[in-house]
């Protein structure tokens, strides 16, 4: 299903009453199934414009659309993965799993073999009556990925979702959800602000500039999975990301 | 070794009791631990023609209980709907800043002349000293509530209800059973001293005071035990249940 963005801006007032232009003008377009990065300087609104594609927040002006329509609130089509602390403590990782199923009124038994599946694919079969804090940072963002796989959306939204994790614990993480994604290839639009994470997963890369912010670049990375990061090509575009990132940076100073 | 140092000081207490009655040899000042124990051993017979110590506790007991839950079926909507809608917040919150901090018992007049004297006028004041801490531990509670939780269910299409049930409510659970827990300290405190005021003929509160009447010292301080025991049984019973319904508090947020 194709996700479309179009003109996206939005400003918001602070509690000093002063207004900020988060975001200025951003459009895109993103084919089905495909991986994409946003990479940006901090404060850019990278959070912010996966937030309005959710349907959590109202742009100022444009709008997105799913598959043609226009998104107006959270639909059942996207799932948002969160940074950390969104599995909720007082559930079993199986009925957090199955959370978004019983909130769509899914019967018990269906959405508890849904659960198990998806338990099974991230490989924790054996903490299916675990509670969330029994499990480390890493687990647990499996935990939510699988929760977000189970309502068997068409895009998946990831806001830094192992920006928690150590480093070691974070390569792991990027290589499971690329397994993950060619298992079940769902639209992935994956925000970070770690440019190796988004050379590593992506298909297409984003670069957001300063804000008021726009596309500053969008990168191809034509390079087959899996990906060598200490390989010659993988070093260039990264070296070219960093150097938009960074120009940015200073451009604004 | 630290077992041990938790029961030194009380027996020291003990026996500086012990000794200081006898050199005083005076039981309308300070009787005798045989008299008190000698109280306590039969609580089933009857004191002063005013009932049973058993009795007595049994009946305070049941006004503590009639009066906190009263009070937490009321207290604990209310202070859901307070943390959760704003209007209600408003609304409610200026009347509650107002009343809250009028002692319990100085509703005793009043209770009397709108209850009659008896169990309602006595329900009334433990109503009346438990609902305002319940209600502010309800209200911290439920705003308390992690916002990327509550956004968890909005992305997968939680209603309001829902919302509600599934995720405010589990959520806030430990600080409400904080504030119950709190309460029942509270309904305590408040049976005993509006059973001693002019209008009650039964209950702990008013033994102690018949006791108090009749010179009897040694009811006196067993009734005061027995207070204090049940009042460590309840706590305790809290307590327990608050381990083991609530693990995760703490280790995750």
């Amino acid at each position: 299903m194709e996700l479309k963005v179009e003109h996206i801006n939005k400003s918001f007032v602070t509690n000093k009453g002063e207004q900020v232009d988060a975001i200025g003008d951003v459009s895109f377009t993103i084919q089905d199934k495909e991986f994409i990065c946003i990479v940006g300087p901090s404060g850019c609104g990278k959070t912010t414009l996966l937030r309005i594609i959710a349907g959590l927040d109202v742009p100022s002006g444009g709008k997105a659309e799913l598959g043609g329509k226009e998104i107006v609130g959270p639909s059942p089509k996207m799932a948002m993965i969160f940074q950390e602390y969104s599995l909720y403590p007082w559930r079993t990782i199986l009925d957090n799993i199955a959370f978004g199923l019983e909130v769509q009124g899914v019967e018990t038994d269906a959405r508890y073999a849904t659960a198990r599946k998806y338990l099974k694919l991230i490989g924790l079969c054996e903490f299916e009556t675990s509670y969330p804090y029994e499990l480390s940072g890493g687990m647990r963002q499996r935990v939510a990925v699988a929760r977000a796989l189970a309502v068997d959306p068409e895009v998946l939204l990831m806001d830094e979702p192992f920006g928690a994790l150590d480093a070691q614990t974070r390569n792991a993480m990027q290589t499971e959800l690329l397994q993950i994604w060619e298992k079940t290839r769902k639209t992935v639009l994956f925000v970070t602000h770690s440019v190796d994470e988004a050379v590593f997963l992506a298909d297409r890369i984003f670069v957001l500039s300063n804000r008021p912010s726009k596309i500053r670049e969008t990168i191809d990375v034509p390079l087959p999975r899996p990906r060598d990061r200490t390989s010659v090509e993988f070093a260039q575009v990264r070296k070219h990301v960093l150097s938009l990132i960074q120009n940015t940076e200073e451009s604004s100073q | 070794m630290r077992k041990y140092l938790k029961i030194v000081l009380p027996i020291i207490i003990l026996f500086a009791w012990e000794v200081i009655a006898i050199a005083l040899n005076n039981p309308f000042i300070l009787p005798r631990i045989e008299a008190v124990a000698a109280v306590l051993i039969e609580p089933t017979r009857n004191i002063l023609g005013s009932g049973s110590l058993l009795e007595g506790a049994g009946l305070s007991l049941y006004r503590v209980l009639l009066g906190f839950l009263t009070a937490s079926v009321t207290a604990i909507p209310l202070g859901i709907l307070m943390g959760r809608y704003r209007v209600v917040q408003d609304l409610a919150d200026s009347v509650i800043q107002l009343l809250r901090p009028i002692p319990p018992l100085a509703w005793l007049p009043l209770a009397l002349a709108w209850f009659k004297i008896g169990l309602t006028s006595i329900v009334f004041i433990i109503f009346i000293g438990t609902f305002f801490p319940i209600v502010l531990n309800t209200v911290a509670g439920v705003k308390g509530v992690n916002q990327t939780w509550l956004e968890t269910a909005t992305v997968y299409g939680a209603n309001e209800r829902q919302i509600l049930t599934k995720v405010i409510l589990p959520a806030a659970a430990p600080t409400i059973w904080t504030g119950l827990r709190v309460s029942l300290g509270i309904a305590w405190q408040c049976v005993v001293a509006a059973e001693m005021l002019p209008g009650t003929t039964s209950g702990l509160g008013y033994m102690i005071m018949a006791a108090y009447n009749l010179g009897q010292m040694q009811v006196i301080i067993a009734g005061m035990i027995v207070i204090g025991i049940i009042s460590l049984a309840l706590d305790t019973l809290f307590r327990v249940v608050e381990r083991r319904m609530f693990v995760w508090q703490g280790r995750y947020q």
